[in-house]
Parts: C-alpha cells; sequence; structure tokens
C-alpha cells in the first residue's frame, strides 16, 4: 500500500491559467492620450499551481468559490488549456496533446464527475443512450450484446435499477441523477477520476449517499480521486490528502489528518477556524479583515499578505514558494522564517 | 443494489415505462393544444390544406396541367352559385378556361412545396452555420456571423428578382419555366438562411456552457457528435417555432414573385401566379380568379402564422420547463 501511494499518477507544474475579460479586438482598443492603444486586462484563475496526486489517494482541492479549483479540474481534463506551465499523467505530457487520437487513450483513463446533476446529463437522451456512448466510443471492437452488458453493470453498480434506461433524466431526482452521472464516469473504467463539486448541488440527506458510492468505486476498482469541494467536512470523511487553495495559488497541502490537528498557513488556520462547532469557543475564531482581493489585479508577493496577521515588507513583496515542513508543504514567509 | 436501493420516482410506482404515444398525449404539448381552441382550428385548417395539397390529383375534377382538358370557351365563368355560372365549375374558371377549384388545388401544392422546399434549405444552411459559429466560437464565428449580417441586410425580394430575372435573360424562359421551382426555392432558400443561423448560434451560446457538453468532451466524442447529437437537439424548440413561420414567409415571397411574373409559369400556376393572372381582369367584374386565391392564401399565411405564435408559446422555456 505504502509505495503504491509514493508514485505519482498526476503531476501539475506551475500550472497558470488566464481568461481574458477585454472582449475581442476592438473592445480592447482605447483612446487616451491622443493615442490609441490596445489594452487587455485578465482574470488570472491559477497562478502558478504544483501538485502531485498520488496513485490510490483522494486528493482534496479545497478553498473558496472563485479560487480557481474549478479552473484546475478543467485544465486537469483538457477542457481548458494551460497559459502556462504543464501537466503529467504517469510522466506523459497531457496539456499538448491536440489530435483526438492522443488523447483518447487519456480520456479512458481520466474521467470526470460534474458538479449540477440536472446540467451534465442531456436532457434529450435517454440515461442508457448517455451510458452506451462513452462504452462504445472507447471499446469500437465490442459487440452490442458486451456494450449493452457493460452499461447494465455499471448501472448496477451505482444502484440505478438497468430497467430504468428508457427513462430521461428529468424522470430521476437529483442524488439518482449524481449516480448516473458516477455510472458514466465509470462506464470506461478509468484509474483517475476529477470530481468538481459533485455533492455541492445535492441535499445533505443524498449526500454521504453519494460520497459512499464514491468511496466503494474507489475500494473496488482502485482509483485516484481529484476531489473539489468546499465543504471541509466532507474533506475529513473522503480525503487522504487535502490542498487548500487561495485566490489561484496553493497556501497548503498535507494529509488531512495533519491538517486538521495542526493547520500551519495563516489562511489554513482561519479557514479552519470557520468551522461551526458543538462547543463555544469564540476566542479562538480567526477573524479576516477585508475582502479577497480581485483576481484581475493580483496583490504582489503572497496573494494572502493583505489580510493576513502576520505579514511583514517580504511578504508583500515575495512570493512564497512551498516548503516542505514536517511531511506538509506550505507556501509562507512567516512560517519559513520560523515567525509562526 | 441492495445498500443503495432507491425509492420509486416521483410516486409513478414500479417500472413502467411509457411508450411513444403515452409520452405523446402526456406531453405539455398535448394539453396546450387540448385547452386553445384557436391552435385547434389552426391545426385542422393547416391539416386540411396539407391534405389538400397532397391529394390534389384525386380531389381536382380536372387536370389544370392537361391542355386537353381545358376549353378557351369556359374562360371567365363565375362561380356556380351566382348568375352565369356552371355547376361543372363551382368556383368558376379562370381567363383561360381552367376550373379554379382545381387550379387552387394544384396551385396550393405548388406553393407548399416551394415554402417547405426552401425552408428545408434555410434551415439546412442555417443550421450548419450556426451551429459552427456557435460552438467554435471566436474568428470563424464573428466572420459567418458577418457574413450572415450582409446578406440579411440584402431583403429577400431584391436577391430573388435580381437572380431570377438575370437568370431568365441569360438562359431564356423556357428553361426559365422549366426550373421555375427549383429556382424560387434556391433563391428563397439562400436568402433566409441567417434566420436560421441567428436563432441556432444563440441557443448553441446558451447550450454549450452547460455541463453536459464539458461532460461530452470528456468522454471523448468528437466535436461533430457534440454539435449533432448533443447540442442540436437541445436547440430544436426556437427552430420549430421560426420554421413555421418561416415556411408562410417563403410562400409570401414566392407569391409575391409570381405575382411580378418571376414565379412560377402560367402553366403550372401557384396561388401567387393565379393572382397575379386574375388581377387584369379584376374590373371586368371577374373578381373570383383574383379574389378566391387570395382568400385561399390568407388563410394559409395566417393559419402558419398564429401556428408559430401558439407553438412559441407552448416551447417557450421560461414558461415552461421539462
Amino acid at each position: 500500500m505504502n509505495d503504491k501511494v509514493n508514485t505519482p499518477i498526476l503531476e501539475i507544474k506551475n500550472l497558470h491559467k488566464r481568461f481574458s475579460i477585454s472582449g475581442d479586438f476592438f473592445d480592447q482598443l482605447q483612446f487616451k492620450d491622443g493615442k490609441i492603444r490596445r489594452h487587455r486586462e485578465y482574470v488570472h484563475a491559477t497562478n502558478g499551481v504544483s501538485l502531485d496526486v498520488m496513485q490510490g489517494e483522494s486528493l482534496c482541492l479545497v478553498g473558496e468559490s472563485g479560487c480557481g479549483k474549478s479552473t484546475v479540474a478543467r485544465l486537469v481534463m483538457g477542457l481548458e488549456h494551460p497559459t502556462e506551465g504543464s501537466i503529467h499523467y504517469r510522466g506523459t505530457r497531457i496539456d499538448t496533446l491536440k489530435a483526438n487520437r492522443q488523447i483518447m487513450p487519456y480520456r479512458k483513463k481520466m474521467q470526470m464527475i460534474f458538479q449540477n446533476p440536472y446540467a451534465s446529463l442531456n436532457p434529450r437522451m435517454t440515461i442508457n443512450d448517455t451510458l452506451t456512448e462513452p462504452v462504445n466510443i472507447h471499446n469500437p471492437d465490442w459487440d452490442n450484446i458486451q456494450i449493452q452488458e457493460k452499461v447494465q453493470e455499471v448501472m448496477l453498480s451505482v444502484g440505478i435499477d438497468p430497467s430504468w434506461g428508457k427513462r430521461f433524466p428529468h424522470e430521476f431526482s437529483g442524488g439518482q441523477r449524481q449516480r448516473i452521472s458516477i455510472a458514466r464516469a465509470l462506464a470506461v473504467d478509468p484509474e483517475f477520476i476529477v470530481a468538481d463539486e459533485p455533492i455541492s448541488a445535492l441535499d445533505v440527506s443524498i449526500q454521504a449517499q453519494v460520497l459512499n458510492l464514491m468511496m466503494d468505486a474507489q475500494k473496488e476498482r482502485g482509483l485516484t480521486y481529484l476531489f473539489i469541494t468546499h465543504d471541509l467536512s466532507v474533506v475529513e470523511h473522503f480525503g487522504s490528502r487535502v490542498a487548500v487553495m487561495y485566490l489561484g495559488t496553493l497556501c497548503e497541502v498535507s494529509s488531512s489528518q495533519q491538517l486538521f490537528d495542526q493547520p500551519r498557513h495563516p489562511y489554513t488556520q482561519a479557514l479552519l477556524s470557520a468551522i461551526p462547532k458543538l462547543t463555544d469557543n469564540r476566542s479562538s475564531h480567526i477573524k479576516l479583515s477585508g475582502e479577497v482581493p480581485t483576481p484581475v489585479n493580483l496583490p504582489t508577493g503572497c496573494v494572502f499578505h493583505g489580510r493576513c496577521p502576520h505579514a511583514n515588507s517580504r511578504c508583500k513583496a515575495e512570493v512564497p514558494e512551498l516548503i516542505s515542513i514536517e511531511g506538509a508543504q506550505v507556501a509562507c514567509h512567516a512560517i519559513e522564517e520560523g515567525r509562526l | 443494489m441492495s445498500k443503495h436501493s432507491t425509492p420509486n420516482i416521483n410516486g409513478k410506482g414500479n417500472n413502467h415505462v411509457y411508450t411513444l404515444q403515452e409520452r405523446f398525449f402526456r406531453s405539455h404539448f398535448w394539453h396546450s393544444l387540448k385547452v386553445d381552441l384557436v391552435a385547434q382550428i389552426c391545426f385542422l385548417v393547416f391539416i386540411l390544406y396539407v391534405f389538400m395539397a397532397i391529394f390534389a390529383p384525386l380531389i381536382a375534377p380536372f387536370d389544370p396541367y392537361d391542355p386537353v382538358s381545358i376549353d378557351i370557351m369556359n374562360s371567365e365563368l363565375p362561380p356556380s352559385w351566382s348568375e352565369g355560372g356552371e355547376s361543372d365549375f363551382w368556383l368558376g374558371t379562370d381567363n383561360q378556361g381552367r376550373d379554379l377549384w382545381s387550379t387552387i388545388l394544384y396551385g396550393t401544392r405548388v406553393s407548399l412545396m416551394i415554402g417547405i422546399g426552401a425552408v428545408l434549405l434555410q434551415a439546412f444552411i442555417g443550421i450548419c452555420v450556426g451551429l459552427i459559429a456557435g460552438y467554435k466560437g471566436g474568428r470563424l464565428d464573428s466572420l459567418l456571423m458577418r457574413i450572415a449580417d450582409v446578406q440579411l441586410s440584402f431583403s429577400t425580394l431584391m436577391v430573388a428578382i435580381i437572380v431570377l430575372a438575370v437568370f431568365q435573360a441569360s438562359f431564356g424562359t423556357e428553361l426559365y419555366q422549366e426550373l421555375a421551382m427549383v429556382m424560387l426555392i434556391l433563391v428563397i432558400g439562400i436568402a433566409e438562411w441567417p434566420q436560421y443561423a441567428r436563432t441556432v448560434r444563440a441557443s448553441v451560446l446558451a447550450e454549450k456552457e452547460k455541463e453536459y457538453v464539458d461532460a461530452a468532451r470528456v468522454i471523448g466524442l468528437s466535436n461533430t457528435r457534440i454539435m449533432f447529437r448533443h447540442i442540436l437537439p437541445n436547440t430544436l424548440s426556437p427552430i420549430l417555432v421560426i420554421s413555421t413561420v418561416q415556411v408562410a414567409n417563403a410562400i409570401i415571397s414566392e407569391a409575391a414573385l409570381s405575382f411580378l411574373g418571376l414565379g412560377m409559369p402560367i402553366s403550372e400556376p401557384s396561388l401567387g401566379s393565379l393572382i397575379s393572372s386574375g388581377f387584369e381582369y379584376i374590373f371586368s367584374g371577374a373578381w373570383w380568379i383574383t379574389m378566391i386565391p387570395g382568400a385561399v392564401l390568407v388563410i394559409l399565411v395566417l393559419v402558419m402564422n398564429l401556428l408559430g405564435d401558439w407553438l412559441r408559446d407552448v416551447l417557450n422555456p421560461k414558461l415552461y420547463k421539462d
């Protein structure tokens, strides 16, 4: 088990992604001081994210909304192309693959579960068609019977009766739909699954059901998860390791046990202290001042320095790197200098 | 299975799967039709028209395309109920002695064929362009939509008149009369495709942001398959709505062109050429040659527009979500 955990299945290196928000060429032209200039603005969704996902683990990526979690997921799945940096799957660089033929083997190995089960299933296709499609396209030499057997197998494995196959998505509840979309991801027998907030659109009572289903699938099929969430209680239940993101950068990466016992980064500490607890210990609650800065004009240095109680002049000037401390990785000058 | 056992769906119970027919009778579409009297009447009238057009050779007492059955001595007979009318020709005859009822039946057929043919062509070009522009986006989108804008800035009739007049002048009237229907379908079809392209593009832009498109990409489907199998079926409602209106528009365009002498030849008249041929006789008292085909045309177009309106209300996703 242990050496299995030590080989990275996915390596993300210095990942940058910016989105232009200044429209097309003619929208970018601005008249200033008697000259026409081209003015472009970008949203910096991720800024130098480096992360390894180990074989067989569930790595949870947490952070508040708008911090770039979903962008990382979409970049990993090739739905967006990174502006800078690279993504390697088992040592092969996958973000630069263009031809469909080259990408296909990775489509079979890497699958994704989406956030909103009401939007992620095509409303005009029966669930049988939805599930047949991936099996069909990745196993071109299978005959119809083999394909249908496979579809029935995955439907059973997520607890959907195969005789419901002729129904349309609107005939199912949210939890059932999410299980169908899990079945779609499992239908090609992947080894790595990116789950982009798969339970945040579900009822609390259904959330545990879907989480357990995903954990069972992990045990049976030896899956590796990159699980994106903003729900810290899910992390504690589900994740073996946690990566905390803030404004497009990683603050801290450590095992979930360690993170909950001993959060190191000031942002992680504030985040964990915000979890409601039954015992009333308000004194330990860390209140951050100000708002999350806009990702259009990023702060210089550490992105967290404006709200950090421990920030000094170095934090304002220099971007902190992830450094390893006692098994955890933290990006903070104060920790590096021993001030914290 | 037992671990994640699932309760019955919506209380509908057991594993009942609706057949296509049951689905239809349970649908919002059928329900809306049942409660709307205007829609029912329009639907009936439209079906009557289609029936008349399809079975024209069986219904019509005379064959207006057969010169042998036409007697010039019968020309300009008034309808049978008015003074001087003959019981053989219940709507009277036109200036060439053709039975007006038979000619109208055949004319409806021609008009509907041109209308539907032109709309099929429009829809084909428009849907392909709209899908590609909306899905690919970027420069290609800008380019295709500017072409559509340019095409739209020429009025349909102007394009049609120029093209048809040039064709008639350069290839002769005889060839033109042979190819009149094909030419009309081509011209009206090509002149109006931007309507479809814009509508489809707008819906594609909305649809492609949805997660099921991302899911299809993650599965590894080709762009063509995603466009036609996943996105297109979800943009069908607006396409259906503009199709009804566009058929009516195409029929009017054809009638206008025929009236100007650029449409169907007088030997194979459409409703428009019938109206045109009777127009010269209107002041000599032969009102029926223009008025009756005119009424038939007006009712057809009105019915189609009302149906289009009704369909837009039924399929409006803001009023109803499926």
